[in-house]
């Protein structure tokens, strides 16, 4: 007399709901689809890309082979293309920007993450990612006429006076280097850093910080020796995000960095580097191997990009497993 | 109330119609959309070309794009354009490279002409200076380090030049300016020609790269004991102190229209059939010795009839019209000798 309930598994489901669920799995399998075509879709453009650097500077790879990579002239009119004084440019520079934007980058995101007021904090941050909206022709505006003037007069001589010793900072300025680049290009960067540092340090969970406190560490060491190794990797990543904009940067740097392919130690000697170079000849190159040279300067920064995105990630992986040991 | 509605109806209908007939008749009165691409030192003309152009035949537009001297050989050759535009004739590798991919000779047309002018930043200097093919050639292997050099005050006993280092601006982007000003170097410089030759785009000796005309004009502006070559018309514009410059019959010239149009003087008796000549360092007592042609490179074969007959047309009204507005931009007018060499030479389009 006991009512017997039937479940799902007891008998057969209604064919509407067989149906139903049929059409609800369907329905998933095509999610699914969508979402690995879109995935597929991003590696097949990286891998047409490459395809294409690669097919179109075959000229320059059969004329030059490595020692592209190795030679220090480019003369359009004699033929002769070395891709050395602008892999040093574009490597001096990034290191330049990342040497300044680093250090101010990770402090500010640290001071609106952790310390600021909450109001302050939310403007600041309003403000700074305003910044890395602003296109980059604006920023080699602001570079030759407002920065590059400021550092001839103010930061050279200074430099000069107390570091003059180095060859870091040997020669004259004239206002157009390595120098002015770096600097403009910390600029550029370092709203990315900041903004997703500052991310990062929001999402680290508050009872790690409470955690600290309780224990009876300042503000500034909870900070310090808790939230930040807590947030490393979201740091390191903005950090990688900064170093790809800095080294594709092409028109402000060509407007601060003097267009000049020379290899110097000296940060006040005017450079060029990969992007620059190519944003200003590409268009008026005549001749198959001058534009063979200029695509295959091109895949030389690809290829740059992923050297050094690939030791740093190493370096990292080394740092973390000596840490955990 | 049926009759009205049906009134309404037909009312209704007959506007339908009309808009279509007028779209229709729109459609039918086709625009000549022609594309032309190229240098971007007569693009101020050229852009007044096509509008005046415009009102005169109101069916043709053109439209055009300054993407460099290059970009016009290459784009004309290549088909995407219907015409390109160079300041720097297109060498006879080019011409056989597009006689080979066509099948027939691109044309070139001269149509205006400009100059290159030595402009210069020296504190305490504000008259303009005399300057020597030995000179310039000097300034710009980087062989003449200061400004105080013997080679340049010589020429300069009015002025006292400072021993300031010379700091050379130089054209980064690839340029028609360029080919001009190392055209000219190449003919006044043994050394010049075979150290680095004359291009669009050349390996520097010395100095530093700005982009186009206004870099190079910002950079000589910023950097004191500055000197940079500049377009002629963009000197003029900007109020900037250029200098005087020897031509080969020992005379000192200012560059102004009448001392370019005097180098394409004699230019043009000698000039060859297909146009393709250079004009520095001309003969002649007022000739300013870096001036320039700029040509129009037109195919010699248009398959569609309306953008050949438009071509054409364009081309007749602006050898003879449309010469009349160049000197309002500062940009000298052809010889007539010239002018109505190429009028005939426009048939040659088919």
């Amino acid at each position: 007399m006991a009512a017997t309930t039937s479940t799902v598994l007891d008998r057969a489901p209604e064919p509407r709901a067989r149906g139903f669920w049929r059409r609800l799995r369907a329905g998933e399998e095509i999610a699914y689809l969508i979402a690995l075509s879109a995935a597929t879709l991003v590696l097949l453009i990286v891998g047409l890309l490459v395809y294409q650097l690669w097919i179109s500077s075959t000229l320059s790879i059969h004329a030059f082979g490595f020692s592209f990579l190795t030679g220090t002239t480019w003369d359009p009119n004699a033929g002769q293309f070395g891709a050395l004084p602008f892999i040093y440019g574009t490597c001096v520079t990034s290191a330049l920007a990342l040497l300044i934007a680093v250090p101010l980058g990770v402090g500010a995101s640290i001071f609106l993450a952790e310390l600021a007021p909450p109001n302050a904090s939310n403007v600041m941050t309003f403000l700074i990612e305003l910044l890395a909206a602003v296109p980059s022709v604006i920023y080699g505006l602001l570079g030759i006429f407002v920065l590059v003037p400021l550092i001839h007069t103010y930061l050279a001589p200074f430099l000069t006076a107390t570091f003059g010793f180095l060859p870091l900072f040997q020669g004259t300025f004239y206002g157009v280097s390595f120098l002015s680049a770096g600097i403009i290009l910390s600029i550029m960067v370092a709203p990315f850093i900041i903004s997703v540092s500052r991310e990062v340090l929001y999402a680290v969970p508050t009872d790690q910080r409470e955690a600290a406190l309780a224990l009876g560490a300042t503000k500034w060491e909870a900070t310090w020796d808790i939230v930040i190794p807590n947030a490393r990797t979201g740091i390191m990543g903005s950090i990688f995000l900064a170093l790809a904009r800095a080294l594709g940067e092409t028109m402000a740097v060509t407007m601060v960095i003097g267009n000049t392919p020379a290899i110097s130690a000296s940060l006040y000697s005017p450079g060029y580097s990969i992007a620059a170079v190519i944003a200003n000849e590409f268009t008026e190159a005549t001749g198959n191997l001058y534009l063979s040279s200029l695509i295959f300067l091109g895949l030389v920064l690809f290829g740059l990009t992923i050297v050094i995105n690939a030791v740093a990630r190493i370096l990292i992986l080394v740092t973390q497993q000596k840490g955990a040991a | 109330m049926k009759a009205s509605i049906s009134l309404r109806g037909a009312v209704c209908h007959v506007a339908v119609l009309a808009a279509l007939a007028g779209l229709a008749s729109v459609q039918l009165s086709a625009q000549m959309l022609i594309n032309g691409a190229g240098a971007t030192f007569p693009a101020p003309i050229y852009q007044k070309w096509f509008s005046d152009f415009n009102s005169v035949d109101s069916n043709v537009q053109i439209n055009y794009q300054a993407i460099g001297s290059g970009g016009g050989i290459r784009q004309v050759t290549e088909g995407t354009v219907d015409f390109g535009a160079s300041d720097g004739p297109m060498t006879d590798q080019q011409l056989a490279e597009y006689q080979q991919k066509h099948g027939f000779p691109v044309l070139h047309f001269p149509t205006v002409l400009g100059a290159a002018v030595p402009t210069y930043n020296i504190p305490g200097v504000t008259a303009s200076l005399d300057f020597t093919p030995e000179a310039l050639a000097g300034i710009f292997l980087g062989k003449i380090k200061r400004w105080s050099d013997p080679a340049i005050q010589k020429t300069n006993p009015n002025v006292t030049l400072p021993p300031r280092e010379i700091v050379v601006i130089h054209r980064s982007d690839g340029s028609g300016t360029t080919y001009c000003w190392t055209d000219y170097l190449s003919k006044i410089s043994s050394e010049w020609k075979s150290k680095v030759g004359r291009n669009t785009s050349v390996n520097w000796p010395a100095g530093l790269g700005g982009k186009g005309n206004d870099g190079v004009a910002g950079l000589v502006k910023q950097t004191s004991g500055a000197i940079g070559y500049v377009e002629l018309i963009y000197a003029v514009r900007n109020h900037m102190a250029y200098g005087l410059v020897r031509n080969s019959a020992g005379e000192f010239i200012k560059a102004n229209l009448s001392s370019v149009s005097s180098a394409a003087a004699d230019a043009a008796e000698k000039m060859p059939a297909d146009y393709r000549v250079s004009i520095t360092n001309a003969p002649g007592k007022e000739s300013y010795p870096i001036s320039t042609f700029t040509w129009l490179l037109v195919p010699s074969k248009i398959n569609d009839a309306g953008k050949r007959d438009a071509i054409k047309k364009f081309l007749k009204w602006a050898l003879t019209d449309g010469q009349k507005s160049a000197s309002s931009l500062q940009y000298a007018p052809l010889p007539k000798a010239l002018q109505s060499r190429e009028l005939g030479d426009i048939s040659k389009i088919h």
